[in-house]
């Protein structure tokens, strides 16, 4: 599927998430922040970058794991993006939705 | 003589040393496997003991009864393994030096994760059914049980056994149908998953089961603590669930050996190639069953596909032969559902279970996604297998090791 946002044509799937990170860029990154009613601070960029660097190293990411992260606790990584932060979060770095292990 | 020194006499290690004994000879290879316990507890027994259907006589043996002739068992605490130089440290001082090691060391529970989950009301109001204890002071809790609001609770994946907590459910819901307490207890199933399960398809088919049986989902519920006061669990993001009594997987993780050793990533799982079951770290050392980060189900099904393949990697790695990339994910589920019946699932890494027929295309006996009486039988046929055939490493006819497309509705 496609999408068109930020003035851009972006490849996604069906539940929106971007299927080719090479596409994504700080614009896109807001438009999308903006569908999930989130202003990003710098807070939210810190989390965002680190996302996409471990993302990057290909190792798979986990609430725990960002808990763990050194960038930001739980707690406040659910404050800065409610509900399901992980999700929500990854959506706007542009990555695909974390599988759960099972 | 050369050494094979295997961690963990559980459901994969024991398999192992019954594969290894038989393929390698007795004047070239000394095969050890070490455990702490004494007994070998059939694990997916702890599902059917709080509901009665399962006496604990059913679900322990000894370890040394499935331990081959051939095989010398030590029982004691790993301290230490020492990869750079092929030694593994026990507690009692003795160590052991290998040409080969494979840890089978398994996941346990770790309440003490989670703020106030083994608080006050640990095996009072709060239990967990992932061990022989927790199960069975469970069975005790539930047999007085007068109703209430029952909460079944996910903490974090990955757990064995992944459906495990949904079976629990279904059958607590049968459970208190037939002592005709139905009416009195309110059934509410939470996950820190979007849904029932992980792969869609079955979790479409399990989420209408949920709803047939009146269990209400509360997901996306990532657990910061257990209120024993107040008696709720509380997520980070403020959502508050409140029970009479909970049932909860707690943490997952594998044992504190792998951290000491430095061998685990954050939740003491092994880094491991998910094909050929070579650990990252060492290449004489292989890891099977719950221990490894692969992305497979931790189940004892896993387990058993796992061991043919790696044994054929041990005798690869011996002969200096490249290894081979076989194992693909595959697990085999039977699923209970309640009422007698049961669901089976079939998957891999790539596949997600669908609809079909198994093991036999178009046939069956049994029916993959849907659930029915045969597949209840298998699942209960499962225990008379796992003590009988699985554990001594046989190969169970017509379930090959490798997922088989055919017979199933892939669209
Ligand atoms: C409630 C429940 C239901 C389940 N249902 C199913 C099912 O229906 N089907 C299915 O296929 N699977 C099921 N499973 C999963 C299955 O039981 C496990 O996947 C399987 O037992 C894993 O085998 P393992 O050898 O990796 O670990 P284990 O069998 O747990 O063995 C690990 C062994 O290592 C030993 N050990 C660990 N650390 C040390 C140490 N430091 N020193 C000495 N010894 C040590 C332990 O004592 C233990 O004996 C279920 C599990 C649970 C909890």
């Amino acid at each position: 599927m496609e999408k068109t946002i930020a003035g851009r044509t972006i490849a996604v799937n069906e539940e929106g998430y971007m299927t080719n990170f090479g596409e994504w860029n700080k614009e896109i990154g807001e438009s999308l922040a903006k569908e999930a009613q989130i202003d990003l601070s710098q807070r939210h960029w810190d989390i965002i970058k680190y996302i996409q660097d471990e993302f990057k190293k290909e190792s798979p990411l986990s609430i725990r794991k960002i808990g763990k992260s050194g960038v930001v606790d739980i707690k406040e990584f659910y404050a800065l993006f409610p509900n399901a932060p992980l999700k929500t979060a990854t959506k706007i770095a542009g990555i695909p939705k974390p599988a759960s292990c099972i | 003589m050369k050494r094979i020194v295997i961690l963990g006499a559980g459901t994969a290690g024991t398999m192992m040393a019954n594969h290894l004994r038989s393929e390698l000879k007795k004047e070239e290879w000394e095969i050890d496997i070490i455990d702490e316990r004494e007994k070998h507890y059939y694990q997916p027994g702890y599902l059917f003991l709080p509901f009665d259907m399962y006496e604990p006589e059913d679900i322990v043996k000894t370890i040394q009864e499935f331990i081959p002739k051939g095989v010398r068992l030590l029982q004691d605490k790993i301290e230490l393994i020492d990869g750079a130089n092929n030694l593994v440290k026990m507690r009692n001082g003795d160590q052991l030096h290998y040409e080969i090691l494979i840890i089978a060391t398994g996941a346990r529970i770790a309440p003490e994760e989670i703020e106030g989950m083994k608080g006050s009301e640990w095996q009072k109001s709060v239990f967990d059914f992932y061990t022989f204890e927790g199960a069975l002071a469970l069975r005790n809790k539930l047999r007085e049980w007068e109703g209430g609001k029952l909460v079944v609770h996910i903490t974090e994946m990955p757990i064995k056994c992944p459906v495990a907590p949904l079976e629990f459910s279904f059958l607590a819901d049968s459970y208190f149908k037939h002592k005709n307490m139905r009416d009195k207890v309110e059934i509410t199933y939470v996950t820190p998953l979007s849904g029932a399960f992980t792969k869609p398809k079955a979790t479409e088919a399990l989420d209408h089961l949920m709803v047939d049986k009146n269990i209400k989902i509360e997901t996306d519920f990532a657990i910061a603590e257990v209120d024993n006061e107040n008696k709720k669990i509380i997520d980070y993001g403020g959502k508050e669930v409140p029970f009479d009594l909970l049932v909860t997987v707690p943490t997952n993780k594998g044992d504190d050996l792998i951290e000491r050793s430095g061998l685990g990533d954050d939740l003491n799982f092994i880094p491991t190639n998910k094909a050929t079951l070579q650990s990252q770290a060492f290449k004489n050392v292989f890891v099977i069953g719950d221990a490894s980060n692969i992305p497979a189900s931790k189940a004892g099904s896993v387990a058993h596909f796992e061991a043919e393949i790696l044994t054929e990697n041990i005798l690869r790695f011996i002969n200096n032969e490249p290894l081979k990339e076989e194992f693909d994910g595959h697990a085999n589920c039977f699923i209970e559902t309640g009422n007698g019946k049961a669901l089976l699932i079939d998957f891999n890494y790539t596949h997600e279970p669908v609809e079909g027929t198994f093991p036999f295309p178009g046939v069956g006996p049994l029916r993959l996604l849907k659930e029915s009486r045969m597949n209840h039988m298998g699942k209960l046929a499962f225990r008379w297998i796992y003590w009988n055939v699985l554990l001594k490493g046989t190969h169970i006819p017509f379930v090959s090791a490798n997922m088989t497309e055919a017979g199933k509705h892939f669209n």
